[in-house]
């Protein structure tokens, strides 16, 4: 361990994070980030970015930008001003005594890795599974937590896309440049997806809608070769085949790290005070998705991550 | 190309791979996939510290899609540990090095 104390960690590589380590870093507050560990899945460093392709809504970049792209260049803006990134994941922090603990790597050990007057927490939110039987084992084999990774596999085949928002859609638009077909199977009969995503998907030929459907069952052995679907209506079970299956039925977030020691929604969101960032423990700071259900944007996203930082600027002067 | 990484192609492939005694890791990566470009510092790390025990190799999956079609890679980055040209364990996803090297722990003579 080290016996410095530092200003403030960031934990956590999504807009919120690299932004209010933009702003720190550019307040000599000298911050680290504690980026998060390579993964398949969003929780890992730059966040659920990194699994889009086209970021078409981000002002600035009037033509689209790749959200890996985008992700480096947040990086290195924060880099260029000072800040210290580390490509690590936090494995324990302890918020009950001030500086407070980070830990890296074996949680169990008494000292902590890191310690710091203030703690900005940016974990985000990563995407949720079905939670089926060997959903696990078929992840590679016909099933896919990141279609912008896999959608090229699936050229000329058929395909299913759970959900209904914008992601959902998002997916099944990208997979029709890959596939013959692609069926988004919904467990509603209306979409909750932004009007401009619903006319795009479907003026989009190659998308099928399969409404008040939920997915209960995955069929093939050592690889998906379909699905058992059911519907909510009439409790009726059919077997649908297909070659692949994107899931994207929403998110959950990052939060483990701080059950019991932050206040939190029964959905696992950690709260944050009315129109700041701070929780409930002094200088300790929530910004981006793992505080936001609602917007859920990058741009929100960076937003908080500044005012995460000008707030933890201004408690550490107090 | 990376310093200890060798660059597979179709062509190459059956040689530096089929044909190599011992470990070779081969990364199918593409460059529209963040999840690869998460992983490729990692892997050029393992190759520097894993030099004549564990080969580094890459395959880009738009240039050689008949490769990853015939050890039916449908997700990347996918990792295949080949042992003396067999393919012997595959891995799924990025992973941090921690847990790649415990993964390649029974290649490393």
């Amino acid at each position: 361990m080290s016996d410095d104390v530092r200003k403030v960690i960031i934990i956590g590589s999504g807009p919120a994070g690299l932004t209010a380590a933009i702003y720190a870093a550019r307040a000599n507050l000298e911050p680290l980030v504690l980026e998060g560990e390579p993964s398949s899945t969003s929780d890992q460093p730059g966040g659920q970015l990194m699994l889009t392709t086209d970021v078409e809504n981000y002002p600035g970049f009037p033509d689209g930008v790749m959200g890996p792209d985008l992700m480096q260049m947040f990086r290195g803006q924060a880099e260029r001003f000072g800040a210290e990134l580390q490509t690590v994941r936090a494995s324990r922090v302890d918020l009950s005594a001030r500086p407070y603990g980070v830990w890296v790597g074996d949680p169990d050990t008494a000292q902590p890795t890191h310690r710091a007057d203030a703690v900005i927490i940016s974990t985000g939110a990563q995407s949720i599974m079905l939670g089926l039987d060997r959903e696990t084992d078929l992840v590679g084999h016909g099933l896919s937590t990141c279609a912008t990774c896999d959608g090229f596999f699936f050229r000329d085949r058929d395909i299913i896309v759970v959900g209904g928002g914008d992601s959902a859609l998002e997916e099944a638009i990208f997979l029709t440049k890959f596939a013959s077909k692609v069926t988004v199977i919904h467990r509603r009969d209306e979409l909750r997806a932004s009007k401009i995503m619903q006319d795009r998907a479907r003026a989009n030929p190659k998308i099928e809608f399969r409404w008040n459907s939920i997915v209960v069952e995955y069929l093939g052995d050592s690889s998906l070769t379909g699905v058992v679907v059911e519907d909510t209506q009439t409790g009726e079970r059919t077997s649908v085949a297909t070659d692949g299956l994107f899931i994207a039925i929403g998110h959950k977030p990052n939060t483990d790290l701080f059950k019991g020691q932050l206040e939190m929604k029964d959905s696992g969101y950690l709260i944050t005070l009315p129109d700041s960032t701070r929780t409930a423990v002094d200088g300790v700071f929530a910004c981006g998705d793992v505080q936001d259900d609602y917007y859920r944007q990058a741009i929100t996203a960076a937003g908080s991550g500044c005012m995460a930082a000008i707030d933890a600027e201004r408690w550490l002067e107090e | 190309m990376a310093e200890g990484i060798t660059t597979l192609t179709t062509e190459t492939f059956d040689e530096e791979v089929g044909a190599a005694d011992g470990a070779v890791l081969v990364d199918f990566w593409a460059e529209w996939c963040g999840p690869c470009k998460a992983i490729a510092p990692v892997l050029e790390e393992l190759a520097g510290e894993l030099d004549g025990q564990v080969k580094i190799a890459k395959l880009n999956v738009d240039d050689a899609p008949d490769v990853a079609r015939r050890f039916e890679v449908m997700s990347i980055p996918t990792l295949i540990i080949f042992k003396d040209g067999a393919p012997a364990k595959r891995l799924v996803g990025a992973k941090p090095k921690a847990a790649l090297l415990a993964d390649l722990d029974e290649f490393i003579s």
